[in-house]
């Protein structure tokens, strides 16, 4: 089943600004996905009309089969949303801030406070819940949006850069918790900076720029077409400068080497190379993120493309 | 209306309630302080050299008006600041994207506006206690005019904060607009002091009906025919409740 069903999409806000040039995008029921994108791509603008923040200008959306024109309050029901922007009343507490949103979505008070209980026990906020939401960190007012989110116990959580300004530990238990409720069964949709992130926990992805889906697959599928990784090998201090046969390389200092690997030639050979030269590794590394390189790549290629095409068109 | 809808409008209007309890020392104590002054100074001190005005002590003449002021700057208070400052934190967006009706939304923000002001009243008339004897005349009609401009203007603080940009917005309407119209609609004077011209201008005002009905209420009399009063409340309950849902409906001010 299609938890998420976009065809056609597009918004032109007042003044002009074309946002969305008509996006497709289908998201399967229990997917964790990617929605990736340079800023001003379209991302938050997609997800505004999604959760109704933004009147859409024409094309269709659908959440769990309930479409936003003609089952507004159905499909509303489905989603839950944590913005990229810190949305709540800075002086409620948070108990009065979690109880209050499932009210919104019809939770009697009494289950409410039941919920509030465990989503902020969860998300190790509890100690807290007394507390004006403007004397917590960053961290804990990032948590705080995923458990009012949930209050309601939708089935398809939408993830606007949840991580954002938040350290590498409470991202890492972010990240945990996230994975742990996609197991439980709650779609997610996730867009992100930190590319890192979108390839520890999606399954699919799609990648929008300039109002356009440019790419849509499998993690693994746009994983798969990257056919050089660059890896930075750590060598002992003042090693011999090593020489490598078919690799393209560069000896960044004395103890440092880049080489490009092709995935066809795979890192044995280079090691033996190396090896062969009496030259130990001491430790090695990814140069990039994966998806990092991938994504500006495809992000450049799409820009290069558009530019030509541009260009045939005027010499036209 | 359905147990969804039920339930969100009840979240609203505890949240809207607890907002202004929380604060009660900006809410609920300047209107009973700034009523009793005005019961020691225009009451008392003036009054007593007044007269008799519309057949009651000046006291008794302006008890019914000055709660009504209170009121009025209560309830449209309540609702223009929640709702601008909703907006201005994003707050509002928890309920934009939540399955809530918009007549919910407007409901709730109005029962809160109308619930402080009635507290505000109750508190006013308490303290008017200590300076009159109030007789109440006909409490059917204090209650309606009571209601109906509390609801007026809750909705009036509405359409005030879906309009505002900055804080400067939600407090215009109040001292060029509010306060002028309630001062010169009859709280102090009875209309038959003025020349016929300028009572014919009053009556234009239609803070003058909703001051007149409720002083009908107590006193029994009133300057404008007391089913004026009711029409011309429920005619800018009707106006006001169909502009803010107009407003609300398109987004303005709340969506992109």
């Amino acid at each position: 089943m299609l938890a998420l069903q976009i065809n056609d999409l597009r918004k032109v806000y007042r003044g002009g600004t074309e946002a969305l040039k008509g996006v497709d995008l289908h998201v399967q029921a229990g997917d964790f996905f990617a929605l990736l994108g340079p800023n001003g791509a379209g991302k938050s603008t997609t997800i505004g009309i999604i959760s109704s923040l933004i009147n859409k200008t024409s094309g269709s959306v659908k959440v769990f089969g309930d479409d936003l024109d003609k089952d507004l309050v159905r499909a509303k029901s489905h989603i839950g949303l944590v913005p990229q922007e810190f949305n709540f009343n800075q002086f409620e507490t948070l108990m009065q801030i979690v109880v209050n949103q499932a009210g919104y979505y019809g939770v009697p008070r009494t289950l409410a406070k039941q919920r509030a209980e465990k989503y902020l026990k969860q998300l190790d906020l509890w100690d807290k819940r007394n507390a004006p939401a403007r004397e917590l960190s960053g961290g804990m007012k990032r948590r705080l949006m995923i458990a009012r989110a949930l209050m309601h116990e939708p089935k398809m959580l939408i993830l606007d850069e949840p991580t954002a300004g938040v350290d590498i530990e409470i991202r890492r238990s972010m990240w945990v918790f996230l994975k742990k409720i996609n197991q439980q069964g709650i779609t997610i949709i996730l867009t992100t900076h930190y590319l890192e992130e979108a390839e520890m926990l999606c399954r699919n992805i799609a990648i929008i720029d300039k109002g356009q889906i440019i790419e849509n697959t499998s993690m693994k599928g746009l994983l798969s077409k990257l056919n050089v990784e660059t890896f930075v090998l750590d060598l002992p201090p003042n090693s011999i400068q090593p020489t490598l046969q078919d690799f393209d390389f560069r000896q960044i200092d004395d103890h440092s080497l880049e080489v490009d690997v092709p995935k066809s030639s795979g890192l044995n050979a280079v090691f033996s190379q190396l090896s062969d030269q009496g030259v130990q590794v001491l430790s090695m590394r990814n140069k990039s993120n994966r998806l990092e390189e991938l994504f500006v790549r495809l992000v450049e290629n799409g820009r290069t493309d558009n530019a030509s095409a541009e260009q045939e068109n005027n010499l036209e | 209306m359905n147990s969804l809808q039920l339930t969100a409008l009840r979240t609203i209007w505890i949240k809207e309630c607890t907002r202004f309890l929380r604060i009660w020392i900006q809410t609920l104590v300047p209107p009973a302080i700034t009523m009793s002054l005005y019961f020691v100074i225009f009451g008392n001190l003036i009054g007593s050299r007044i007269g008799q005005m519309g057949g009651f002590s000046y006291m008794e003449f302006i008890v019914p008006g000055l709660i009504m002021m209170a009121v009025i700057t209560s309830a449209y208070a309540n609702v223009s600041s929640s709702f601008f400052s909703a907006k201005f934190q994003r707050n509002v967006e928890e309920l934009l994207v939540a399955p809530v009706s918009n007549w919910i939304i407007i409901l709730g923000y109005v029962g809160g506006g109308v619930t402080r002001g009635l507290l505000v009243g109750a508190l006013v008339t308490m303290v008017s206690l200590f300076f009159v004897d109030l007789q109440i005349h006909n409490p059917l009609m204090l209650l309606l005019t009571l209601v109906l401009t509390a609801t007026l203007f809750a909705a009036a603080g509405l359409v005030n904060a879906v309009f505002a940009k900055t804080f400067d917005d939600i407090s215009m309407i109040p001292t060029f607009v509010l306060t002028p119209l309630t001062y010169l609609g009859g709280v102090f004077y009875s209309l038959a002091l003025l020349p016929e011209f300028w009572q014919w201008v009053s009556k234009a005002n239609p803070i003058v009906y909703m001051v007149n009905g409720f002083r009908y209420g107590f006193l029994g009399v009133s300057d404008v025919g007391i089913g004026t009063s009711v029409a011309v409340l429920i005619g800018f309950n009707v106006l006001l409740f169909g502009l803010a849902w107009n407003l609300i409906n398109r987004g303005v001010g709340i969506r992109s």
